[in-house]
């Protein structure tokens, strides 16, 4: 099919600038996505590949190490027995849900411009769930004896307490993650195809086409796939809502002052939001301009992400003045102290990180040139996470390191062990994005080539039509 | 061999449109279109029924919710009950978030396997991939397959039924099975 000869930045159908530049036609779409998977292994992809790689060595050394010696090695006190183990766990399972938002509330929202990035998003999703399942995993110091976590019968019939946020909690996350994956997997198949009908060794069509499951294009399963994929979409929309909410409880049920807070869901869920399109950005800001893939993931995609991390971070400022203000109106103590002790007591350091990078400068995306800026993208990408990581690490060791007791008010250091794990869950996220990046198609082609003013079966007149009758002149057996 | 069928194709998502539309009209049962993504309307003009598939994932997830729902009351009420921080053996609210997460993954499991189930994938082997224009289906060709099994099928009149309603080539498919 030949270009569409329309200028580019008008869509005839829908009256709107196109989403996908450069008047690309179907196949155009289908080699932009294909080509970096089937070239030879590019030698910046090693650059980040093997220090990935390390670093998730590194998680295992320390991990093995934990094993060993016990939860001691990390720096974990007396009042303080949460630090960065939950941190890290609440951080990324933040991280991941910008992903279901992208892949399922702007789906049912129809918002097309999800397609460029929804599959690196919920790929970037289900990694971010691996790395926070490790956390809850290793953090219980008899690693041998997590399995009581889960309703197995066994032979002390013994059984979980439900009535617990923290069991809540297992099922939420490990539920999300599986719906994540299997959410991502249906949306992989009609692009497994493609990469089975343009393998060029037997070897990459077996693979490709194996888990292709012998998909056809065909319209009778288009029919029920596309209903699954709605369904799945309204199911994942409530889950991740519900995940980060109960994440949240875990700390909100509890009593201690600075967790002990109703606010809590709704703005753990804006946080997430907040970090989760931080992380999509800075890691599309590097696969656009290393993978060609600037028709397809093009600046208004970043212009709408921006809007998106200054809504969601506002709410998340909204929510710490809040928390000020709720703490003033109790009239309990406690809870005063904990707030003023936060701003201004030995973790003020971090509270102030946390205020600069998440609150104060999302605001320069009020200015369409910051939207539309790579590197000042890019550079916002990372300060987000850091205040993103930095406002659960407020949360968890500056509510716990002053105890009710006087006495036993300490204050937490990391250890090298701390830092290795938190290092070394990186090297996991970024060792298997780069998997992913070189072995699967990293855009939805099938769901690209959907918004493409073409794509539309209205979008030209229709064909001169020949009378019906005189095509059945013949018509067969009866 | 056998004929599978006859196979067109089209150039592009209007022509599959318009070429759907007539083929439905001339009243054959056992055909398919085939398109590297849905093409939005094709199911009316293919004159398709609605997907059964929602109820199969309202079964699943109604189900997975009432086993959830169930198996914290028996754990608390009678497997093992304990009084953990004052609440009651029967303290339902608090069942309330596992209930909902396990009424999820019945859902969402129920949709992914009913969706391959009516489907009947996986599939891997099929007589339309013996022809070799067929594989760019995934890339950016359009085509419709009528089969020799439906009732109207006639190996001259099909595929100038085809050719008349827009295709660019057609050909007939054996059944190498």
């Amino acid at each position: 099919m030949p270009p569409i000869d329309q200028n580019d930045r008008y869509d005839p159908v829908a009256g709107r600038p196109t989403l996908i530049l450069g008047g690309h036609d179907f196949h155009a779409i289908t080699d932009i996505v294909a080509r970096p998977l089937e070239g030879k292994t590019p030698f910046a992809w090693w650059l980040v590949f093997l220090p990935s790689l390390a670093l998730l060595g590194l998680l295992g050394v320390a991990v093995s190490w934990l094993f060993w010696e016990g939860i001691g090695v990390w720096g974990l006190n007396v009042p303080v027995g949460w630090a960065w183990d939950i941190t890290n766990f609440v951080f990324w399972v933040g991280i991941g849900h910008a992903g279901t938002l992208i892949s399922a509330i702007l789906f049912l929202f129809r918002q097309k411009w999800r397609t460029s990035i929804n599959r690196s998003a919920e790929a970037m999703t289900i990694f971010a769930v691996m790395c926070a399942l490790i956390f809850p995993g290793i953090h219980v110091g008899r690693v041998w004896v997590a399995y009581f976590m889960f309703p197995i019968p066994n032979q002390m019939g013994m059984w979980p307490n439900f009535r617990s946020p923290l069991l809540w909690d297992v099922f939420a996350v490990s539920i999300y993650g599986t719906v994540s994956a299997l959410f991502w997997y249906v949306g992989l198949i009609p692009d497994l195809a493609t990469m089975r009908d343009r393998a060029k060794t037997t070897l990459r069509q077996r693979v490709y086409g194996f888990f292709a499951l012998g998909w056809r294009g065909s319209n009778r399963h288009w029919q029920h796939y596309e209903v699954a994929y709605l369904t799945l979409a309204g199911l994942a929309t409530p889950l991740v809502l519900s995940v980060h909410s109960i994440v949240s409880m875990d700390f909100a049920v509890s009593q201690i002052p600075g967790w002990h807070t109703t606010i809590f869901p709704p703005y753990f869920v804006a946080g997430a939001i907040f970090s989760g399109f931080a992380m999509v950005i800075t890691l599309m800001v590097i696969c656009r301009s290393a993978f060609g893939l600037k028709d397809i993931i093009t600046l208004r995609h970043f212009d709408y992400m921006a809007k998106i991390i200054l809504v969601t971070g506002t709410m998340v400022g909204y929510a710490y003045g809040m928390e000020f203000f709720i703490a003033w109106y109790s009239g309990n103590p406690y809870e005063m102290f904990t707030f003023i002790n936060r701003a201004t007591g030995p973790y003020a350091w971090a509270y102030w990180t946390m205020i600069s990078c998440n609150v104060i400068s999302p605001q320069v995306f009020w200015f369409k040139k910051a939207r539309t800026s790579i590197p000042i993208l890019f550079v916002m990408s990372i300060f987000v996470n850091i205040g993103m990581w930095f406002e659960r690490f407020v949360i968890i060791v500056t509510s716990l390191h002053r105890d009710f007791l006087p006495s036993s008010w300490s204050y937490f250091r990391p250890t090298v062990w701390d830092v290795s794990c938190l290092l070394g869950s990186f090297g996991l996220f970024f060792t298997m994005f780069c998997l992913f990046v070189r072995f699967l198609p990293m855009v939805a082609t099938a769901e690209v080539k959907t918004v493409l003013p073409q794509a539309d079966p209205h979008a030209h007149p229709p064909p001169e039509r020949t009378p019906l009758g005189e095509l059945l002149t013949n018509p067969g057996g009866h | 061999m056998a004929t599978f069928g006859a196979l067109g194709e089209f150039k592009s998502p209007a022509d599959l449109y318009a070429a759907c539309e007539r083929v439905r009209d001339a009243g054959y049962t056992r055909w398919d279109a085939h398109s590297p993504f849905p093409v939005h309307g094709l199911d009316g003009a293919m004159g398709m029924r609605r997907s059964r598939l929602p109820w199969i994932i309202l079964v699943f997830a109604l189900g997975g919710a009432a086993t959830g729902f169930a198996l914290q009351t028996w754990v608390h009420k009678v497997a093992y009950p304990l009084i953990i921080s004052g609440k009651p053996y029967f303290a339902w609210p608090a069942y309330i978030p596992i209930t909902f997460e396990l009424g999820v993954l019945g859902g969402s499991v129920a949709a992914v396997l009913g969706m391959l189930g009516l489907n009947q994938l996986p599939r891997h082997h099929h007589p339309l991939f013996e022809a070799a224009r067929f594989a760019r289906f995934s890339d950016d060709a359009f085509f419709i397959s009528i089969e020799s099994a439906d009732p109207r099928f006639d190996a001259s009149a099909t595929p100038r039924l085809l050719s008349g309603v827009g295709a660019t080539h057609v050909e007939l498919v054996e059944d190498g099975s």
